[in-house]
């Protein structure tokens, strides 16, 4: 903005100005009706919503999902989409503070002196999209399942069978869940897609002791679940192995779960340790 | 009237007294007069409350944060249960825990709204660049309160939240290697991370906050607020309607 267009501006506001009411009674009324309805938002939030509690904070639980506050969800969406491990700081830090610094220095690189919405359509579209691109994010961020989750159901004859088998398929599934797998494999809805291969088809690809194989001896990076014992090692080769292409059930209701949901108090499963 | 009650002509006086003396020495009538009684534009719409609303939503979690660290206790041993016992012993407890948890999304929601109404009517340029600058400092500091004020309950979501945040904070460049030392207090989340983000929740950022809004508002009042960018001066007349919803 040179000094013409500088003076023009404030000579066109002294002449709205002047044609104004004073903020004293005319529009003080406007702002109190504004603080009367956010208070009452406020209050029926917290009435409805109320000041929920989880499990006391337990360091030793290695289930649970955390989740951030919902104006977050668009940054955790970023974080899952972005995989290679050197762009990994480049989204949770980078892109945050570009952004803040491109609002900080808005006004010094936006030197247009036109202000209506309309004829700024360079700025206008770049708000509009990046509201989109946030909300959009958001949603996907909201809608994503937990890496630590598996919500996957049981195939039909593993279902069938019941029993021994089919606890045994659900052992190897809550442990395929805890071991954080999915921070690097996806597996129906849950997990991350890369950098290793998705599981949700793994048993058309290999058979149960190949996959116990690598599970005690992965190629790297995957790291070594052996310390989970033999017995463990077994459950987890079953439930994936079971997951094949059409096999599989629908995720399961209710249950599905594993300890991580807010409502789940957490580090349920007994007997359990975690996966390196 | 002064005959008739002259204790009430005598109590209005000295009312009229006390007024005088401040205001003599303060000039604080016309600062009063300035900010009340100042030219609002033509055109003034709701959007225009937006501001005065985050402001609002600010002050709840000013006086709901206030009644709520008066019973609680940022220990790792005893953060959890002064906040069951506020959600179950206290008068109301639940209910300003549930306005001061759920405030802060009000507060987010509305520093978002009145940046996009800042930003899409164009008021961030000459003469008011700097207020939008404070602005967006008001904006960081806002989200700076939601990480810490997080952790406080210290329930699992708490808890977990706060270490992958810090783990983010951690693979910061430069800085990174250094933050969880300085906000936690170590390499873990321990009591004294916990007093460490409450003193920072409860006095540092609320202060800056609180001088930044004072800097925020001098700006508004001092430069007038925006008229929306389709009223222009040379229409002003009687088909505009003043202060049009």
């Amino acid at each position: 903005m040179n000094q013409r267009e500088k003076e023009e501006y404030l000579r066109e506001y002294a002449v709205l100005k002047s044609a104004g009411k004073p903020f004293f009674p005319y529009i003080i009324v406007k702002d109190g009706v504004m603080m009367i309805v956010v208070i009452g938002v406020i209050m029926l939030m917290s009435i409805m919503l109320g000041g929920e509690l989880t499990a006391k904070a337990d360091a030793t639980t290695t289930t649970y999902a955390p989740r951030p506050e919902w104006y977050y969800f668009w940054a955790f969406e970023l974080l899952r989409v972005i995989k290679p491990p050197y762009l990994v700081s480049l989204a949770t830090v980078g892109i945050p503070t570009i952004a803040i610094l491109l609002l900080i220095l808005l006004p010094f690189y936006d030197r247009n002196p036109e202000r209506h919405p309309l004829r700024r359509p360079v700025a206008t579209t770049a708000g509009i999209f990046i509201m989109g691109a946030m909300f959009f994010l958001s949603y996907l961020g909201a809608e994503a399942g937990a890496p630590s989750q598996v919500e996957i159901g049981p195939p039909p004859a593993i279902a069938e069978a019941g029993g021994a088998t089919m606890l045994k398929w659900d052992a190897g599934r809550k442990l395929v869940a805890q071991s954080s797998c999915g921070g690097c494999h996806k597996i129906g809805e849950n997990g991350n897609d890369g950098p290793g291969p998705p599981l949700t088809e793994i048993g058309d690809r290999l058979k149960e002791g190949a996959i116990r194989e690598t599970l005690i001896n992965p190629t790297r990076p995957m790291p070594s679940f052996a310390q989970l014992g033999a017995d463990n090692i077994d459950k987890m080769a079953f439930f994936l192995a079971s997951l094949k292409s059409g096999g599989e059930g629908k995720g399961t209701t209710g249950g599905g779960a594993e300890g991580t949901g807010e409502e789940s108090e957490g580090g349920s499963t007994p007997g359990q340790s975690p996966g390196g | 009237m002064a005959k008739k009650t002259p204790k009430l002509a005598s109590a209005k006086e000295a009312g009229v007294h006390a007024v005088d003396f401040v205001d003599e020495r303060t000039s604080i009538s016309g600062t009063l007069r300035w900010v009340m009684f100042r030219p609002i534009p033509k055109g003034t719409n709701w959007f225009y409350t937006l501001g005065t609303a985050t402001m609002v939503a600010f002050i709840n979690q000013v006086i709901t944060g206030i009644v709520l660290g008066m019973y609680y206790e940022p220990s790792t041993t005893r953060a959890y249960e002064s906040m069951k016992y506020i959600n179950n012993e206290v008068f109301l407890g639940e209910f300003v825990h549930g306005m001061h948890r759920w405030g802060s999304s009000v507060m987010v929601i509305l520093i978002f709204l009145h940046m996009a109404r800042t930003f899409f009517f164009g008021a961030y340029k000459y003469p008011r660049e700097l207020n939008w600058v404070i602005g967006v400092a008001l904006l960081v500091l806002t989200l700076l309160m939601s990480v810490t004020g997080y952790l406080l309950p210290f329930d699992q979501r708490a808890y977990w939240a706060s270490v992958v945040a810090m783990n983010i904070a951690g693979n910061a460049p430069l800085i990174g290697p250094f933050t969880p030392d300085i906000a936690l207090g170590g390499p873990d989340v321990t009591t004294l991370t916990l007093s460490r983000f409450y003193i920072i929740h409860m006095m540092l950022i609320p202060g800056a906050i609180i001088a930044l809004i004072g800097a925020h508002l001098y700006l508004v009042v001092k430069l007038g607020t925006t008229a929306p960018p389709w009223v222009r001066a040379d229409k002003v007349s009687a088909d505009l309607k003043e202060h049009e919803g």
